[in-house]
């Protein structure tokens, strides 16, 4: 730690996270002028990698395949100029008029830092589950229910998220049933109203506690939290919507946050640190899209510009 | 996929692996893995970083069933470390970032 290797230049901007906030947020600063790093710590596109073809991202009439799209995105920065290496942000340092930010080999330096660290879903823990993402498990009804058109799948969790899950699928998929380990939801009464009309089975008092699979799911062993019973139910699908965890760790301490842990900011991006900007799902806002994502970048970018123009 | 990443088959898996005189990088793959796709970019900045340290090489598990067997690869992506003809240290499986495999690399005795 102590010799770590201190790259000298002072950039102007550098962004962390590598999705559609962060590489737009990239093209936008670089198009006006600012020197741009982007750390991603895996490959271009975070979230959206998951998905195998995402239909409501404009201007792809076919739709387009999640990494692809990230892929664009970074290519689309690059060309302008924008930096990029693949590297963990392990530490980061934002007070101050000159931040740092800290990898595994290197310190970089920056006027101004947008953090684009994006969420994860919360996942179940559950051996295998690694292997079978995207190969029955899913965790994004919108993304990818429709390749369980006609089949039988089941979401696990019993929040808005859940219950708006399993009432769309209940419009695809042949049949669809809902896991919750309480015997009541903890979604609005408006989503349960609709949910108790629809055609979705509940399963109550039931955790998911494996999964059955050849190459592919299966089904999931279910176990009763009141009698510790163990059944099985054969499934073609899961979708796992059990919360979701914003990548801020990080920054905690440094930025304000609200407990659940996403960035405080409002449109404006602008964070409670000066030249710290917070873009993408990492953000507090109601709707997290790839687009709202794309949109959050690009007005970082220009709160950056305006901060960095007052600055100098 | 990058030129300095071998593609790694029964017929060439002695000479390539096996016999390298380099530690060799083996990543366990195939195309419907959508994690596989994810790590890939890492895989090939890292074996660009690394060229004459390290030898990285692909098996498509699909196509190589009896090499994905002999090393017990049972999820994917799995990367496997051999050195001197043999396995080095454990498996590393879905890798959450470059990172991830630079200090598995590290742990096994390869210096980047």
């Amino acid at each position: 730690m102590e010799d770590k290797n201190v790259e000298e230049r002072i950039y102007d901007v550098i962004v962390i996270g590598g999705g559609p906030a962060g590489y737009t947020a990239a093209l936008y600063a670089v198009r006006s002028g600012l020197s741009v790093l982007v750390l991603e710590k895996l490959s271009p596109g975070g979230q959206m990698t998951n998905t195998d073809q995402i239909d409501n991202y404009p201007g792809f009439p076919e739709g387009i395949g999640g990494f692809e799209l990230g892929e664009r995105m970074q290519k689309g920065a690059l060309r302008f100029g924008a930096e990029n290496q693949f590297a963990e942000v392990k530490s980061v340092e934002l007070s101050g008029p000159v931040k740092a930010v800290r990898t595994r080999k290197k310190e970089f330096k920056a006027r101004a830092v947008i953090l684009a660290t994006g969420a994860y879903p919360r996942k179940t823990g559950i051996e295998g589950e690694e292997r079978l993402a995207g190969r029955g498990i899913a965790y994004c009804a919108a993304c990818d229910g429709m390749f369980y058109k006609d089949k039988t799948v089941a979401v696990y969790g019993g929040g808005n998220t859940a219950v708006e899950d399993a009432l769309l699928l209940s419009r695809i998929c042949a049949k669809v049933y809902l896991i919750h380990r309480r015997d009541a939801l903890r979604a609005a009464k408006v989503y349960q109203d609709a949910l108790f009309g629809s055609s979705v089975e509940l399963i109550w008092n039931s955790r998911v506690t494996g999964f059955l699979a050849d190459k592919r799911l299966t089904g999931v062993v279910l176990t009763d939290t009141g009698t510790g019973e163990k059944r099985e139910l054969s499934l073609d699908g899961l979708f796992v919507s059990i919360g979701r965890i914003p990548d801020t760790k990080l920054f905690e301490g440094q930025v304000s946050m609200d407990e659940a842990g996403y960035l405080i900011a409002d449109e404006s991006t602008c964070t409670n640190v000066p030249g710290v900007f917070a873009a993408g799902d990492a953000r507090t806002k109601k709707l997290r899209q790839v687009i709202t994502a794309a949109a959050d970048g690009a007005m970082a970018a220009w709160s950056a510009e305006q901060y960095l123009a007052g600055e100098a | 996929m990058s030129e300095t990443i071998l593609t790694i088959t029964a017929e060439n898996f002695e000479k390539e692996v096996l016999q390298s005189a380099l530690p060799v990088l083996v990543d366990f793959w195939a195309p419907w893995c959508v994690y596989c796709r994810r790590i890939e970019p890492a895989v090939e900045e890292l074996a660009e970083d690394t060229e004459g340290n390290l030898v990285v090489g692909k098996v498509n598990v699909d196509e190589q069933e009896a090499l994905a067997d002999r090393f017990g690869v049972e999820r994917i992506p799995s990367l496997i470390l051999f050195r001197n003809g043999e396995q080095a240290g454990e498996e590393l499986v879905a890798p959450g970032s470059r990172d991830a495999i630079e200090e598995w690399l590290e742990e096994n005795g390869v210096s980047l």
